[in-house]
């Protein structure tokens, strides 16, 4: 584009390409770019003519390219624009946010969840707790009443076992009482007897006698 | 000599004229639009990055595969800058930003390829994109605050006899944003392609030079491939360079008052 148009240019005489850049200026404006047009025109034909044939002004300063670029700049630009603010970056928006509130609702699942199993935790030990309490107790009870059990039967036992006692003490002093009640007359017999094998027979009366006062001394 | 004319590449060809504006219907005249290798990567930058985001996201994941990623991150990038530079109230910005960010990284990373135009090496391109933001910068700044917008020329805090230093300055550096923001951009990708050629075309030129330009043809080889290195390096950070100013620009618009 460039290139051939300053060839072309650069052929035809300066004066004419002046005189098109005026009557540009002059035509009526029909686009209101069209104002830009004469220094565009103007210095086409003063660089041109300026230049050497066919080498034309650097590239990236060269006016006569500026309206394509513009004109696709726009429209590319403008369409990326639209792309990107209504597709791309709305849906890319959106994963990122479906992302946060998915880990936000399951680190959310997790905390309830940890406090479920904490009150769980708590609920069981309360509960052991309890039951061991509760199993103390029932030792306790048991063992207190086996206690007083074993203490009613033992008091009962040595109750018995002292009354026995008591009434064999009796029983005893009683036979004792009564053998010493047959002693008197047990001597009594002995010495009659004895008496007898020796003097022959005496009264009784007077043995008996005889014994009680011996006894007695 | 096209194949070592390190300015021959910048020449942007006809492939289809399509229609003339005003002029007389002689050659040159009238505003000429036709479609040209740079309309053609220009279409190109914008089918890839659509293509590339649209899609690279159908799926949907919720755990994403490495297309996706990329895309994510890419948002994810440009978001945050966005979000740092300009606060909350600039994420309605968000999608020119990704644009502007989007559209010169993919121009400036096609132009890396042999034989490809490089749309931003075209001082109207960077220029056009420039005015965009200064545009929306100033519209949107008078839409949002009125008559406060101009509060940006008058720094807080500053005693009233410098004002009339300061207040020049501040309007002059304002002015001249679109200038130096579409300048760097252009002169990063211009002088990058044009010192690549000129080294890539000594070794052309040594190299015919018999036994030992063949051998000195190294020197320039091993400059060439530091500086397409270099170039995707320069490429990528004058994208993120140009969005960020971007960013910087439209917090003006919103928080006038610095």
């Amino acid at each position: 584009m460039v290139t051939q148009a300053f060839a072309q240019e650069a052929v035809t005489p300066t004066e004419e390409n002046l005189d098109n850049a005026t009557d540009a200026t002059h035509g009526e404006p029909v686009v209101g770019l069209t104002g830009q047009d004469d220094p565009t025109a103007g210095t086409h034909a003063t660089t041109a003519a300026s230049e050497d044939h066919g080498s034309g002004v650097f590239p990236p300063f060269d006016p006569a390219t500026f309206p394509s670029q513009l004109l696709w700049l726009t429209i590319t630009f403008a369409l990326l624009y639209l792309l990107m603010s209504r597709v791309a970056l709305p849906r890319i928006g959106g994963i990122l946010e479906n992302r946060k509130a998915l880990i936000d609702a399951d680190l959310a699942a997790a905390d309830a969840s940890r406090e479920k199993t904490d009150a769980a935790i708590a609920a069981y030990e309360a509960a052991l707790a309890e039951a061991k309490s509760k199993a103390q107790g029932i030792a306790n009870t048991t063992r207190e009443s086996i206690q007083s059990d074993l203490a009613a039967k033992r008091s009962a036992v040595e109750a018995d076992l002292t009354s026995k006692v008591t009434a064999a003490e009796a029983r005893i002093s009683a036979t004792k009482t009564e053998a010493l009640t047959h002693v008197d007359e047990i001597a009594a017999d002995t010495a009659q007897t004895v008496v007898t094998q020796l003097i022959g027979d005496i009264p009784t009366d007077s043995i008996r006698a005889a014994v009680a006062k011996a006894s007695k001394e | 000599m096209a194949g070592t004319d390190p300015i021959h590449q910048f020449v942007i060809e006809d492939m289809f004229p399509l229609f003339t504006v005003g002029g007389d219907g002689t050659e040159g005249s009238g505003l000429h639009f036709a479609f040209t290798n740079s309309s053609l990567f220009m279409v190109a930058t914008v089918a890839i990055i659509s293509l590339y985001l649209i899609l690279s996201t159908g799926a949907q994941r919720v755990v994403p595969g490495r297309a996706q990623l990329v895309s994510e991150l890419l948002y994810g990038f440009v978001a945050n800058m966005v979000r740092s530079a300009a606060g909350t109230q600039g994420m309605k910005f968000f999608p020119l930003v990704f644009c502007l960010f989007a559209f010169i990284l993919t121009a400036n990373m096609l132009g890396m390829v042999p034989y490809f135009f490089t749309v931003t090496s075209h001082i109207i391109v960077t220029f056009a994109l420039s005015m965009l933001v200064f545009l929306t910068v100033i519209i949107y700044g008078f839409y949002k605050n009125g008559p406060k917008f101009l509060k940006l020329f008058v720094p807080s805090g500053i005693p009233g006899y410098i004002l009339p230093i300061v207040v020049p300055i501040e309007f002059i550096s304002f002015m001249s944003r679109p200038i130096s923001l579409s300048v760097r951009l252009f002169g990063n990708v211009l002088a990058g392609h044009i010192t690549l050629k000129v080294f890539t075309g000594f070794i052309v030129t040594m190299s015919s030079l018999g036994f030992l330009g063949i051998l000195g043809s190294a020197l320039p080889l091993i400059m060439a491939i530091a500086l397409t290195g270099l170039e995707f390096l320069v490429g990528a950070v004058q994208a993120y360079v140009f969005a960020v100013l971007t960013c910087m620009y439209l917090n003006d618009a919103i928080h006038p008052s610095h």
